[in-house]
């Protein structure tokens, strides 16, 4: 498996994702934000967690302008692989790869802690190493992450198995208990919790590891 | 020439920040004040020519999530 991990300028938690693509296998590339062209022969794009540009004007607004993106969304289009974790998913959600928004936290608090999630879906890359129903602990850590979309984007994720995860404690307001949503082809994930954060013992727990495992076993097999 | 444009929540969607305003203002002493919806205001400064065609190419793009959001344009 191939990863690319795309660094912008305030970005935090891009090794860590490489780390965790590691551990499941991978041969990784970090990417920066204003390369045009992406490495050749990528499996997988990973968007990492951080604060990209200071959160200016919207979370994830600017970074969804990188001159990389475009040809991220290029990527998508041919029906690439991407995980976008935290900004990451605020990042997707701002390009248009995925529907709805990451409001402001309802509590207004910066949210940082382990939180008890449900894995909804275990149709799709990221997630068949786990069943549908299992109840995992994934770090959050975000001001932002208040998901919002309207009636019929709601209905339609619903109605599609497009949700990967909600909270079991919801912490932000997000609607449904959102926590993690999939594209239409099921190839792009963006899900605020992160899963790179909890891949080994010393980091407090390993419920994150089966997603690097899941899309090592997916996307090259042995 | 300049462009102001003034980005706000669409009705509906929640505004955290707002309501906390108002409890604050409430908290203060200020009665009456039933509601509260925070935006934000871009003033643009444009070469000449530039056009309100352009701001809103800009605003749909960039400076506003019309997901969530709408905007006003004033062309100064």
């Amino acid at each position: 498996m191939r990863a690319g991990v795309i660094t912008f300028p305030g970005s935090n938690a891009d090794r860590d994702l490489a780390e965790a693509f590691r551990k499941g296998g991978a041969d990784v590339t970090m990417v920066w934000h204003k390369e045009t062209e992406l490495p050749q022969g990528l499996d997988i794009i990973g968007i990492p967690g951080g604060f990209s540009f200071g959160d200016y004007l919207r979370c994830g607004a600017i970074a969804a302008q990188s001159p990389i993106i475009r040809a991220v969304t290029g990527f998508a289009e041919k029906g690439g692989y991407i995980l976008g974790v935290c900004n990451g998913f605020q990042v997707l959600t701002e390009t248009g790869l995925l529907p709805g928004v990451l409001l402001r936290n309802a509590g207004l608090h910066f949210v940082c802690r382990t939180a008890p999630l449900t894995v909804v879906t275990s149709d799709s890359a990221f997630t068949s190493d786990y069943n549908a129903g299992d109840e995992v602990m994934i770090p959050i850590a975000h001001h932002d992450g208040n998901y919002f979309a309207d009636d019929d984007t709601l209905a339609r994720l619903a109605g599609e198995d497009r949700i990967a995860f909600t909270y079991g404690d919801n912490p932000n307001g997000s609607l449904n208990d959102i926590a993690g949503i999939l594209s239409d082809n099921r190839r792009v994930l963006g899900m605020m919790p992160h899963p790179e954060r909890c891949v080994e013992e010393v980091q407090g727990g390993t419920d994150g590891a089966a997603m690097f495992r899941a899309l090592a076993d997916v996307l090259a097999p042995a | 020439m300049k462009a102001r444009v003034t980005v706000h929540l669409k009705t509906g969607v929640l505004d955290p920040q707002g309501e906390a305003v108002r409890q604050a203002l409430g908290a203060m002493g200020f009665d009456g004040v039933e509601g509260v919806r925070q935006g934000k205001v871009l003033d643009l400064d444009l070469a000449d020519g530039t056009t309100e065609a352009q701001v809103t190419e800009m605003c749909e793009k960039l400076l506003a999530n019309t997901v969530i959001e709408s905007y006003t344009i004033e062309m100064a």
